[in-house]
């Protein structure tokens, strides 16, 4: 259970201002506030949510391709906001990322051979072509690809092999951490269960630690060890994957698990309707962000931002859910 | 007389690399009031054959079938302007892509009016009231102001709900729906399913609904027709089909879904889908299927009888063992 922490977030924040025109003053999009998580080395931490509830920003601050606007993001030892460049250099490569769409992230006219050895090319200056060829077929064989495969550019391979070229270009510098962002969702089930054996596989034999980023609770089901649900730039709900999937307490995580279809007749169960969508960014509700939508709102929820609180193994933000603990 | 009768209906099409076979031999047949689901991977022909049937595809195809009626009607033998008349009128098709499928350049209320005016005749005045009357029947709060809205205004859930009240404008008997909920996320995806359903049981269309996702299928449909590499390869009832699957690739897929899986690693299918330059000789599964023989290698399977769910398959399976197989364990296939 206690395996070391890898990556530690402490009230991470992320704003954008967005230019509205001349004659309307900046907005500033708070595409993710206050969100705390730990993830242990050779875990899985699974972020879920719908578009715009900030899982692609968390991607983006975790891998360093962005600067957090407030908050605390240590990896391993070293605090991101503080380090310096050479520092931050090396972290860079401790952490690699997986997008989704595999058509987009490869380069078409560039042979999967080059492409998997860029990042020795960069980083490891002392290695010399031979080794370079040696460490990409090795790499190859690793996630199911043949040899042969890697004088071929990205246009001869399916999707699924495509992903797995792309989970190879990351794992290239021996990464401790892995940003999956919906590495499968582009995929077809048969194919899609291949790649997810395939990351089960080498989480296993390499000491992985994984952050699952994804829409599908399915997926999230199989993989996770511990979930965050996340609403509109904040985290509602953080607990380990069975007491999520057994007692969800947030009443959005509730609605999200009640809205997948599920392929199993036996499990289906009923629907809570949630009315309405998401709300716009640049003008979020007062309060709780989900009231609007909320079956259980009552009068706080509308003025009263909640906060996470826990409850159990469970850690979650709804003052409705608070309200209950205390009467019971 | 069903519905929609589809029989031995093929695609080809013109490529480069030679003809195309998209859609090969598939017959279907959809009743009033009846949801049917296609389900598929990419590549399983299941949107060109329902594109075939509205006469939606370009000239680099070729259709031909044995039957393709409509209501009594030939589709194959219409002329253009007949068949003008019967799109968008007794059949309509709700698109994936809500966000591209309506045209940018002008308002909801517009596209809308477009086909009441065009099929119904109606006036101004009347397709203004009969757009508002559409608008609320999807669901669309405020829809007298939603009117004069462009589609870049609404969200992708506001946009598909436009795109289902175009396609019921003109009360079809048909609706197919091709990916409806794809491009949508979650809570919206089952907004707008319970409202497709709901607004079929009310109005007592027929409706196909193209997906390849199982959860939505085991949640929507009454039948279920299941296609592999532009083949039929399964029908059933949906129940039936979730509790004992026929076809090796139903089964198969079933396995792989994380959802039904029991441990860490989940039973895949080998392989990908075959393109047009690798298609098998005879069964188009048996490359990645675990019971193929040296009989699937060289003979076309047989279309089952009703039992076996209708299955193309030399050895359908009855509760996960194959009839009439040499050897019933199947063999391991590497992932």
């Amino acid at each position: 259970m206690n395996a070391p922490v890898v990556l530690e977030a402490t009230k991470l924040a992320r704003f954008y201002s967005v230019s509205r025109g001349a004659f309307k003053p900046t907005a500033t999009i708070r595409a993710l506030a206050e969100a705390s998580f730990t993830l242990r080395a050779g875990k899985t931490l699974a972020v879920v949510g719908e578009s715009g509830c900030g899982k692609s920003t968390l991607a983006r601050l975790v891998t360093m391709i962005e600067e957090p606007t407030a908050g605390e993001l240590m990896i391993g030892k070293t605090d991101i906001v503080t380090a310096d460049k050479s520092a931050l250099q090396k972290l860079r490569s401790e952490v690699q990322i997986v997008f989704q769409n595999p058509y987009g992230s490869l380069n078409p006219r560039q042979r999967i051979l080059d492409a998997l050895a860029e990042p020795l090319v960069i980083n490891r200056k002392d290695m010399n072509a031979a080794q370079r060829k040696a460490a990409v077929l090795d790499m190859l064989k690793r996630v199911g690809l043949r040899p042969e495969h890697a004088n071929r550019y990205p246009h001869m391979f399916s999707g699924g092999q495509r992903q797995r070229i792309a989970i190879a270009r990351a794992l290239m510098l021996r990464p401790k951490i892995l940003v999956l962002d919906e590495p499968v969702s582009a995929l077809d089930v048969s194919v899609q269960a291949q790649v997810l054996n395939l990351l089960v596989e080498l989480q296993d034999s390499l000491d992985l630690s994984y952050l699952f980023i994804s829409h599908g609770l399915a997926v999230v089901r199989h993989m996770a060890d511990e979930i965050l649900v996340m609403y509109l730039g904040r985290v509602v709900e953080r607990a380990p994957r069975e007491k999520l999937f057994e007692r969800p307490m947030h009443p959005y995580t509730q609605a999200l698990l009640s809205a997948t279809p599920m392929a199993d007749r036996d499990r289906q169960r009923e629907r809570i309707r949630l009315k309405g969508e998401l709300p716009s960014p640049f003008n979020p509700p007062k309060g709780c962000a989900f009231h609007p939508r909320c079956p259980l709102a009552f009068d706080k929820c509308r003025v009263d931002l909640p906060v996470l609180t826990r409850h159990g193994e469970t850690e979650v933000a709804c003052w409705a859910v608070e309200r209950d603990d205390r009467v019971s | 007389m069903p519905l929609l009768e589809i029989n031995d209906l093929t695609v080809d099409f013109k490529t480069s690399g030679g003809q195309f076979r998209a859609v090969d031999g598939v017959s279907l047949t959809v009743d009033r009031g009846e949801i049917l689901a296609v389900v598929g991977e990419s590549g399983s022909g299941k949107s060109v054959a329902m594109l075939a049937v509205m006469g939606l595809l370009p000239w680099t195809a070729t259709v031909s079938a044995k039957t393709l009626a409509f209501d009594g009607r030939d589709l194959l033998t219409l002329t253009p302007r007949e068949r003008r008349k019967l799109v968008g009128k007794d059949m309509a098709m709700i698109f994936q892509e809500p966000m591209s499928s309506l045209n940018p350049c002008f308002t909801v209320g517009y596209q809308i009016g477009e086909s009441l005016k065009v099929h119904l005749g109606l006036s101004k005045s009347e397709r203004r009231k009969r757009s508002i009357e559409l608008l609320e029947a999807v669901g669309i709060p405020d829809p007298e102001r939603r009117l004069s809205a462009f589609p870049h205004q609404l969200s992708g859930g506001m946009s598909q709900r436009v795109m289902i009240a175009i396609a019921l404008a003109c009360r079809p008997k048909l609706i197919i729906a091709d990916e409806p909920t794809t491009a949508l996320d979650v809570t919206i995806q089952a907004q707008i399913l319970e409202l497709l359903v709901s607004l079929q049981r009310e109005t007592g269309t027929g409706l196909v609904l193209i997906t390849h996702d199982m959860g939505v299928v085991a949640e929507t449909a009454e039948r279920v027709s299941v296609h592999y590499a532009g083949q039929k390869i399964e029908e059933q009832p949906v129940a039936p089909l979730f509790a004992d699957p026929h076809h090796p690739y139903t089964a198969a897929l079933l396995a792989a879904l994380p959802e039904r899986a029991t441990g860490k690693h989940l039973p895949s299918i080998p392989g990908v889908v075959p393109g047009q330059f690798d298609r098998p000789p005879a069964c188009l599964f048996e490359p990645r299927c675990r019971f193929a023989t040296d009989r699937c290698r060289t003979k076309v399977p047989p279309r089952q009888g009703a039992i076996a769910g209708f299955a193309l398959c030399h050895y359908p399976l009855t509760h996960g063992r194959p009839i009439g197989h040499p050897h019933p364990e199947g063999r391991e296939v590497a992932a």
